[in-house]
């Protein structure tokens, strides 16, 4: 653990109001990034799936998973039964319990707690809250230690009140943005409706650029974790090539890691 | 079929994965090597979700997600606004079905 610098003592002072507005403002790039994603969904609901208002709105207030709620859309076009529907929701939606561990060690929120603030897990809060300026560096030092100690000594992105404020404004931004597509679906035209199609994936890279950014080894997993993705997917569901090739592709970003003499080896979480 | 109660069993099924590792893991030390490994998922997961899925953009000619997601990677690389990306990939799709 770093000394107490100036910089440390100034970071400790954070009162919970404060924690919780700069998870606020982490969370806003989120939210403007879902805005046309929402927007789309709600569009293509109304659109393909003769949703209404209300029922695309509980969709995305319940469910709140941009990728299988634009993945039931189209199994509802297709006439797929409920049940077929809802596996490939279960299947596609998998890979946030891999993050929920992840995030649980991280954040180690009472159980309360944890489980209001489990419902906002997706995949880009997900990254926002695991990899904010410094966490990298900091955790590692921190490994198994409760995220009390790592806020006292100024971790304040490892705060359950922190990953609260990033969560419940990307939340918002899910559910009015979805409405808002509902309500304004013709008054987009036909042709920017399909291209809105890239907005999900560009948010993604939106994302996993700065941390690529940083560490070459992060490219490399990512990279690797796309390329599994893409060959398991010639023999599998989508949902079970992101669980797999993030399985595989983390380890061997871990064995790799492992291998390297200690002095070159990277921070990760 | 009754919608709301397809959008019932989605939610429940989507909140599951999401709440059970928060709130059993609770006081179980995680052992240094799973700490380790658990840091790459961000990483891991995030390529995985951008690319195949990407080619599905536009399924009949999947080379504009490619390009659009390029053209949204070069944007990331030069400034911080992640609306930029996202609004800039869009400009660039829908500019590349036009001359399609």
């Amino acid at each position: 653990m770093e000394a107490l610098t100036q910089k440390n003592v100034a970071n400790i002072g954070y009162s919970k109001a404060a924690v919780f507005r700069k998870g606020c403002m982490a969370g806003f790039p989120i939210a403007i990034g879902y805005i046309p994603i929402a927007i789309t969904f709600g569009v293509i609901a109304s659109a393909q799936g003769g949703l209404t208002l209300w029922e695309a709105t509980f969709m995305s207030l319940w469910v709140y998973a941009g990728a299988s709620q634009y993945i039931s859309i189209q199994l509802l076009h297709a006439g797929s039964s409920t049940v077929e529907i809802i596996l490939a929701t279960f299947i596609l939606n998998l890979r946030h319990f891999l993050m929920s561990t992840t995030l649980s060690h991280f954040l180690r929120p009472s159980r309360k707690t944890g489980a209001l603030l489990s419902f906002g897990i997706t995949d880009e809060t997900f990254v926002v809250a695991t990899t904010t300026e410094g966490s990298n560096a900091e955790l590692s030092t921190f490994g198994d230690s409760s995220s009390n100690d790592a806020i006292a000594n100024g971790a304040f992105f490892r705060s359950p009140l922190f990953f609260g404020g990033i969560a419940l404004v990307s939340y918002s931004s899910w559910v009015l943005g979805t409405a808002a597509g509902i309500l304004f679906s013709n008054l987009i035209p036909a042709s920017l409706q399909s291209s809105m199609g890239i907005s999900l994936y560009a948010l993604f890279i939106g994302l996993l650029v700065p941390s690529v950014r940083k560490s070459v080894r992060t490219a490399i997993i990512a990279f690797i974790s796309a390329g599994l993705a893409w060959m398991l997917s010639q023999w599998l569901a989508m949902g079970w090539s992101i669980v797999l090739a993030t399985i595989i592709a983390s380890t061997i970003g871990f064995i790799g890691n492992r291998l390297q003499p200690n002095s070159e080896r990277g921070e990760s979480l | 079929m009754n919608i709301y109660l397809l959008i019932l069993g989605m939610g429940i099924v989507t909140y599951l994965p999401r709440l059970l590792p928060m709130v059993l893991t609770q006081g179980m030390a995680f052992p240094k090597w799973l700490t380790e490994w658990l840091g790459f998922v961000p990483y891991a997961v995030l390529g995985a979700l951008i690319f195949p899925g990407i080619l599905q953009v536009d399924a009949a000619h999947p080379w504009i997600g490619v390009v659009g997601g390029g053209f949204a990677a070069g944007i990331a690389l030069i400034q911080h606004n992640v609306i930029f990306v996202v609004v800039g990939g869009i400009v660039a799709v829908f500019l590349l079905q036009q001359v399609v």
